[in-house]
């Protein structure tokens, strides 16, 4: 099989690639900040950060099939109706990472709320069942050091967690606070934001938004630490209005509140050593404490258009300002839901949000149990999704870091967004990121992909399979996904008429019923209908 | 939202709710699967998605792929000759200093040293070393070290330099400022882009050549997403194949026609239109692929020209052997290495990203100009505005008037708009731009592409014409 031989040492190439630009990136880091100040306030993490999570050897990976008893669930309320197949498979995918097998059939007609609240309202530390992440040697991942198994580790949780939406959520957080570590070089630093998001991701917004606001790697990406009050640095004042709580383009704030909103954020710094950037700190000595001024767009909430105000004030400033609630639950929204909300359920969820004092959770499980996320059209579904998706379908657990580069080059890799507005959720497919999701699902049945051509004594492929059955038998090597009758037929009609369909000679039979096999696994996993949710 | 948008689901749900009235009402009489001649006032895309389902259940056994219909249709269309002119846009993303790839050292009264008194320091001393060239047609203006290429085909007339290129009022979103370049308008919501609207035009665009529109990266990018014709994004060139395990010939080349067939079903939502589409256009590519990639691998087209290493690089090399066997590419998209958004530790990021993209831009020109290929290419280099004049530490925040530049044989090798100097700053302390971008796409669209730019471009009467071609 030369193309074979010859692809792979492509994707070879592509992965030394990948990692010589790693490598490259550490080289730039220079040294930096090394002021030294008297006046100092050790940042306090709002939260203290777990170390990542070790879990002990477990037997194979099987997903459970109903959501985790959840105490704090309350019973479902009269009338909440059961959940059918269809709903429990979109639920399954846009709040979490796609059902194992016979994960979604389970739910059906358990009431909808229940299954909502399972999600939302877990209780405990997740639990991560089957056997724990390796790299191809059979060694443990290394997720602070080893390019890539940053990526590789999250992708572990979210294949194995029975809290799905909290990892679910991580990840939106993670492209909603956009941080790369293409400019934050430490991969500790990203995993440490990374728990931040997972431990705060149900909490309140305001709680999250000031952790966000004095995380290190915040801090070094947008500049936090080069902001000081002799020379403002206006990276982090813009983003956080116009990505993170206000959005552009529509009166929130003006280009002088910018350049005010960065004075009222100067003083972070942070000491240089050998093992890179540490000590980040609020310094009062490199903050500015005269008065700033604010545009009238901010006075409408109340408060006062001038003030000597620090980070905490511009986040509550932001947080109090009477066009983000609009923002958040807008921006939230859109993560599960393609079409706008309509202004009753806007006007709505605006309400919950302030009453409820900022709760992610409260908006969450509104629109979770909104009809418009049943209703409503479909979602494409991110690449790293797809690749948690597929693999959770034929219960391989992360026994390779190849998918690292392999989501890379379908448009996503963890911890490296192209920018800090993060992904661009409306345009994953084109015919880059299709060929690549194509490689990766070659990647996930190639560890059990039917061998045409078995050596002397091996088993040899079935010489009789009808088209029909082998229809059937790749359906069900993924569980049974969903497919339209238009794509059903058509796969149906390369089942019967490929030569494998058609070819009466003895020694093809079971070498192109093998192949017809591995095709037609391709051919669902890559299909239109499963890019989709 | 903010994000920069190619949004092609919005327009293939357009689309496909146009092929679907089309189907059930315009011309009822055409029988499933009957081949559509060309020119009928069907596209090709709606065509197929009205039939090709059951074209496909018609012919059966045969597999008429929706491949079998293009052929006919497309030399009606008539494919690209060798002498269509050819645009790559490079993206210097994040907004790149103007004012230190052309520094203004040499600007009276030391405003340029106040306003910088760090990064000026560099400047000063490539001025001093004399590797900063100076810019000829303005000797205010020093070339930065790591543009020396660009300061060489300057001076060869090959490089027509916009040192202050803009709009008002600027915007100092990097997402909203990048989608006004993007579309070719100030409009948030737009969403098509610039060159995707060229290459909508009747006559200009063909609809089985996603190639015209091909963006060198792992996505699409936005300046070429279109509303009609199909476009292309491929990340490595000379590697786009598909193949899986224990999964060859002869079962192989029937599993990929039905990869292709399954982009061709009708979609019931946007999301899913996007995910045929892409399958259906990825099919087209891999088919006009094919005979480049083999050729690439047989005949180990060898370009004269030494690239620098990388994949910017990599991806300028290909895509001029590319065009040397004559592929249909008619608009090329590529991003420039590294970002540019340097609000701190600007001089050393500056310095080791514009080196690399200048160096391989340059490569890529002189290997146009060994294939003969630099009297139909242009090259043009823009980012989503300048940086503040005033620097904040060790970088710079965001500003308004910034760089842009064509490259090539047949660029005019004449400034447009001067430099406007440090001393008459905008209300924003920003540089005052001295060239609208829309005027440059205006001048492109009509004496390269020559295409009425109102066509493409909104209100394109209001915008002046600078001299772009020679």
């Amino acid at each position: 099989m030369g193309v074979t031989g010859h692809a792979r040492s492509n994707h070879e190439q592509h992965r030394e690639r990948a990692q010589a630009k790693a490598k490259r990136h550490a080289k730039h880091h220079k040294k930096k900040h090394k002021h030294k100040h008297k006046h100092k306030r050790v940042l306090k993490h709002p939260k203290p950060h777990r170390p990542l999570a070790a879990v002990p050897p477990a037997p194979p990976p099987v997903a459970p099939s109903s959501p985790p008893p959840s105490s704090s669930a309350p019973s479902p309320s009269v009338g909440s109706p059961p959940i059918t197949l269809a709903q429990a498979r979109r639920l399954l995918w846009r709040a979490g990472f796609g059902p194992a097998a016979g994960q979604a059939e389970a739910l059906v007609g358990q009431p909808l709320e229940q299954v909502v609240f399972g999600l939302t309202r877990p209780s405990g530390e997740a639990t991560l069942t089957g056997p724990e992440p390796v790299e191809e040697n059979g060694q443990p991942l290394d997720p602070y050091d080893v390019w890539g198994e940053d990526h590789c580790w999250w992708l572990d949780r979210m294949v194995r967690s029975n809290q799905p939406l909290v990892e679910r959520m991580t990840f939106i957080l993670h492209d909603w606070f956009a941080n790369s570590n293409e400019k934050v070089n430490s991969q500790r630093m990203m995993l440490e934001q990374n728990e931040l998001f997972r431990s705060m991701c149900f909490g309140s917004f305001h709680d999250l938004f000031l952790a966000v606001t004095s995380n290190p790697a915040m801090l070094v990406f947008l500049d936090g630490i080069s902001n000081e009050k002799r020379n403002p640095n206006e990276n982090y004042a813009r983003e956080m209005m116009e990505l993170f709580s206000l959005g552009a383009d529509r009166g929130a704030y003006t280009q002088e509140d910018v350049k005010e909103m960065a004075r009222v954020l100067t003083g972070w710094t942070a000491e240089w050593s050998s093992e890179g950037l540490h000590e980040f700190e609020f310094d009062t000595a490199r903050h500015d404490k005269t008065e700033k001024t604010l545009s009238a767009a901010f006075g409408t909430s109340g408060n006062p258009l001038k003030g000597n105000w620090d980070w905490e004030d511009a986040v509550r400033l932001c947080v109090e300002h009477p066009l983000h609630a609009s923002f958040f639950v807008t921006k939230l929204w859109g993560y599960f839901i393609p079409s706008p909300p309509d202004d009753a359920t806007l006007a709505s969820l605006q309400g919950l949000y302030t009453s409820s004092g900022y709760s992610i959770r409260a908006v969450l499980e509104a629109i979770l149990l909104h009809p418009d996320f049943y209703d409503g059209p479909e979602l494409v579904t991110p690449p790293v999704v797809y690749n948690a998706g597929l693999l959770r379908a034929i219960g391989r657990p992360i026994d390779t870091n190849a998918w690292t580069w392999l989501s890379a080059n379908a448009g996503q890799q963890l911890f490296y967004p192209p920018n800090v507005s993060g992904w661009d959720f409306s345009s994953w497919l084109d015919t880059s990121t299709t060929k690549a999701r194509w490689e990766m699902a070659s990647y996930v049945t190639a560890k059990t992909y039917e061998n045409p051509w078995p050596k002397e004594g091996e088993p040899k492929y079935s010489e009789t399979e009808e088209p029909a059955a082998a229809f059937a038998n790749a359906m069900s090597y993924w569980g049974n996904p969903l497919l339209s009758s238009e794509s059903s037929a058509c796969i149906a009609r390369f089942a019967e008429t490929c030569p494998a369909g058609t070819s009466k000679t003895k020694w093809e039979l079971s070498p192109y019923r093998a192949m017809r096999q591995n095709a037609l696994r391709m051919l669902i996993a890559t299909a239109p209908d499963m890019q989709v949710s | 939202m903010a994000r920069s948008c190619s949004c092609n689901d919005f327009n293939r749900a357009a689309l496909l709710r146009r092929g679907a009235a089309v189907a059930g009402k315009g011309l009822p009489n055409i029988e499933p699967g009957m081949p559509m001649p060309a020119g009928t006032g069907l596209d090709r895309r709606t065509f197929l998605l009205a039939s090709a389902g059951a074209a496909l259940s018609v012919y059966g056994a045969s597999m008429l792929s929706p491949r079998h219909f293009e052929e006919g249709i497309a030399e009606a269309a008539g494919a690209s000759g060798p002498n269509q002119p050819v645009l790559v846009s490079i993206f210097m993303e994040g907004g790149w200093d103007a004012l230190s790839v052309l520094a203004p050292v040499g600007e009276e009264g030391n405003t340029y040293e106040t306003l910088r008194p760090k990064l000026s320091l560099e400047a000063k001393e490539a001025l001093e070393k004399g590797t900063g060239k100076t810019f000829v047609e303005d000797p205010r203006l020093m070339w930065h070290p790591s543009a020396a290429g660009l300061a060489e085909l300057h001076e060869e007339g090959k490089v027509t330099a916009f040192p202050a290129i803009g709009y008002e009022p600027q915007d100092e979103s990097h997402f909203t400022s990048r989608h006004y370049w993007e579309v070719g308008q100030l409009d948030t919501n737009a969403r098509t882009g610039w060159m995707g609207r060229y290459l909508d035009l009747p006559g200009v665009g063909e609809p089985n050549n996603p190639l015209q529109g091909l963006s060198l990266d792992y996505s699409l990018a936005p300046a070429l997403a279109t509303e009609k014709m199909p476009v292309a994004a491929v990340s490595s060139p000379a590697d786009y194949t598909m193949w899986a395990e224990g999964l060859g010939s002869p079962v192989i080349e029937p599993a990929l026609e039905a990869f292709g067939a399954l982009g061709a079903l009708s979609a019931p939502s946007p999301a899913y239109a996007q995910a045929r589409a892409a399958s259906y256009d990825t099919d087209l590519v891999l088919n006009k692929m094919a005979s480049f990639v083999k050729s690439e691998k047989e005949s180990g087209d060898k370009s004269a020209v030494t690239y620098p290493s990388g994949d910017f690089a990599e991806r300028l090399a290909v895509l001029a052997a590319m065009l040397h066997t004559e592929m249909p590419i008619k608009c090329a998209s590529l991003n420039a290495v590294g970002s540019y958004d340097t609000h701190s530790e600007e001089a050393g990021t500056l310095a080791t990203n514009l080196a690399q993209t200048v160096t391989a831009v340059v490569a890529f020109q002189r290997d146009l100009e060994a294939r003969g290929l630099d009297q139909r290419v242009l090259i043009q280099l823009w980012s989503e505005f300048g940086r503040r004049p005033r620097e904040n530490g060790s970088g710079t925040d965001h500003g308004a008037g910034g760089n842009a530049f064509l490259i090539g044989t047949r660029a005019s090798g004449k400034m447009v708009g001067e430099f406007p100097g440090l001393t008459n700053l905008d209300e924003n302390e920003n540089v005052v731009r001295t060239s609208d971008f829309r005027g440059m796409y205006c001048s492109l669209l009509e004496q390269w592409f020559q295409t009425p730019a109102g066509l493409v471009i909104p209100e394109a009467a209001s915008f002046e014409r600078p001299v772009l071609v020679k």
